[in-house]
């Protein structure tokens, strides 16, 4: 039961493959930038996705605030970084906790509605971030704020990996099950002496961290941010990737997130049909696989293990 | 002391009484029954009590200290559990994560050693898991433990229910009609369940249930409850006599 199990072990060793990998072709130059930018909005996305699948799939709110989230961590990072000169380490660690602060505030109202009316709300307030921004002249307003480029590969593959690290082990500790037996049953989580109130919000606070984290990645890695790009499309987008790979399943969003941001990349040429394409996408699953992808079950990589002692 | 004292409790949805000046006393190691016919206010009494609606007037005192107002998660952690009429399982949990939801309330480690995996995470686990079994075991549920709630026979389903609200440690046991839905023979295996447990929990039990048979065989005290108000109470044999009950149940011209 201990962390450095051979389990664990295995699962580093395929995390540095993966990473070794796309790190050689990448400084040998055998693939080319745009192929390097699309693996690393995988990263964001896949940041995006899993948080959004801890409020949605597993706490069983309905948000859709997450680009909102997102803006707020770009633009605070952007903040430090490029008007008070601090580091890429500061700005990340603090566009991250002002989105947390953000999520809690937001989130001790607005958890109170339920269902359709959370939505609602929560989009609203997305909204209301992103009009925020776009007439803030200080952080450059409706034209962007331009950010020196500092993300590379392997800070956005590893602040991905640290951070569906530590997701995956809140849902899987007592305070995850915690969450999910509020989106299993409410009233009876209640009568088990849970305070759901508290823990929608600590979901909530949570994602909003990793959405404001995932923010602060793409303004250091994009040269330009502007309040275009944080709108409600972005949080359909996100909700989408977690749809496609199952609600309350961590591997399932990093698939979704990974087959919808590579569609999208490769569909960049035809831009005319990408959201067409992307519907489809979405309505042969809803017809063929109406959980997701993966359903609410894990991926395992239990077949690479060799045979458990005892 | 009485464990549980209920009084001139009152309940009105707008316009309709649901429950009006009821008076109850329970006292501890007690089991007793709340009978009435459909729509007679039980379940309200139920919802009051685990603080689900607030009481329009009258006080609950629990171990001396008044209740009214107190969230129902406060209430579960000062030792009040329940059942619900129909099964509220976490049905897309396994058996064991089911036991362990409840558990939480007495987890031994906070959020950060489980976000970070600290040793105290590993430890509470370990311990929860097996506290978690254990409790199985004795509910003779522990071969279903992986299986998830949902694909449990019905009659599992309400034992498993049981079982999950006696792992938050309880003084006081709610059971909302408990044998709703189970044949003769399911129904006698719970009512020497019941008996056992609360001779094992050493608990006070307060039931609502349709099944004469079952009421009449463990019950120690009655509360008879028509249109929200309490017609009578008292012992089994008591309340079969009671001609007001029997009024209730059948109709006027069967007395």
């Amino acid at each position: 039961m201990k962390l450095l199990n051979t389990k664990n072990l295995i699962r580093l060793l395929l995390l540095l493959v993966v990473y070794g990998v796309f790190q050689f072709l990448f400084v040998s130059k055998m693939i080319n930038p745009f192929y390097m930018m699309t693996l690393i909005l995988v990263c964001i996305y896949i940041i995006l996705a899993v948080s959004q699948n801890i409020i949605t799939g597993f706490t069983g709110q309905l948000a859709l605030g997450h680009a909102g989230f997102m803006a707020i961590g770009a633009y605070m990072s952007a903040l430090v970084v490029v008007r008070m000169q601090g580091s890429l380490v500061t700005g990340i660690i603090f566009g991250a906790l002002m989105a947390a602060v953000a999520g809690m505030l937001i989130g001790l109202p607005t958890l109170r509605l339920r269902g359709d009316y959370l939505a609602i709300a929560t989009l609203g307030l997305g909204e209301i971030v992103r009009i925020t921004f776009l007439n803030m002249d200080y952080l450059g307003g409706a034209t962007g704020l331009s950010v020196p480029k500092t993300i590379d590969w392997t800070w956005a593959f590893w602040l991905m990996v640290i951070s569906v690290f530590l997701m995956s082990n809140f849902i899987n500790s007592s305070h995850g099950r915690a969450c999910i037996s509020v989106r299993e049953n409410e009233i009876a989580a209640e009568a088990m002496g849970i305070n759901t109130t508290k823990y929608k919000v600590m979901a909530f606070t949570m994602g909003a961290f990793f959405a404001g984290l995932a923010g602060a990645i793409y303004a250091n890695y994009m040269y330009l941010i502007h309040p275009g790009t944080f709108s409600f499309l972005k949080s359909f987008e996100i909700l989408a990737m977690v749809v496609l790979g199952g609600l309350g399943s961590i591997t399932g969003s990093i698939v979704g997130a990974g087959i919808l941001t590579i569609v999208s990349a490769g569909l960049a040429d035809y831009p005319e049909f990408r959201m067409v394409i992307i519907a489809l996408i979405m309505i042969i699953l809803m017809v063929y696989r109406p959980n997701g992808l993966l359903g609410n079950k894990e991926f395992k990589f239990d077949f690479l293990q060799f045979r458990k002692k005892g | 002391m009485a464990l549980l004292a209920v009084d001139k409790l009152s309940m009105s949805f707008s316009g309709l009484k649901a429950v009006s000046n009821l008076d109850m006393e329970i006292n501890e190691g007690e089991l007793v029954g709340l009978i009435g016919p459909n729509g007679a206010g039980k379940t309200t009494v139920f919802n009051m009590l685990t603080g689900v609606y607030l009481p329009s007037e009258g006080s609950i005192f629990f171990e001396g200290k008044k209740i009214n107002g107190i969230p129902t998660y406060k209430l579960s952690h000062l030792g009040i559990a329940r059942t619900f009429q129909n099964i509220r399982l976490f049905g897309d949990l396994t058996v064991l994560e089911n036991v362990k939801i409840a558990y939480h309330q007495h987890v031994s480690y906070n959020m950060a050693s489980g976000i970070f995996r600290l040793p105290g995470y590993y430890r509470g686990e370990k311990d929860m898991e097996e506290k978690a079994l254990a409790f199985l075991k004795i509910f003779s549920l522990d071969d279903k433990a992986q299986e998830l709630a949902k694909n449990l026979p019905y009659g599992q389903q309400r034992r498993l229910e049981i079982a999950r609200a006696l792992a938050t440690k309880p003084s006081l046991l709610l059971l909302d009609e408990p044998a709703a839905g189970m044949n003769p023979y399911e129904t006698q295996n719970l009512m020497e369940l019941i008996r056992w447990i609360r001779k094992e929990f050493n608990l006070t039990i307060l039931l609502i249930e349709h099944d004469m048979s079952l009421v009449m065989g463990v019950c120690e005290r009655i509360y008879v409850l028509d249109y929200g108000i309490n017609i009578a109470h008292g012992c089994p044999d008591e309340i079969k006599s009671n001609p007001r009950v029997i009024e209730a149940y059948l109709g006027e011209e069967a007395i």
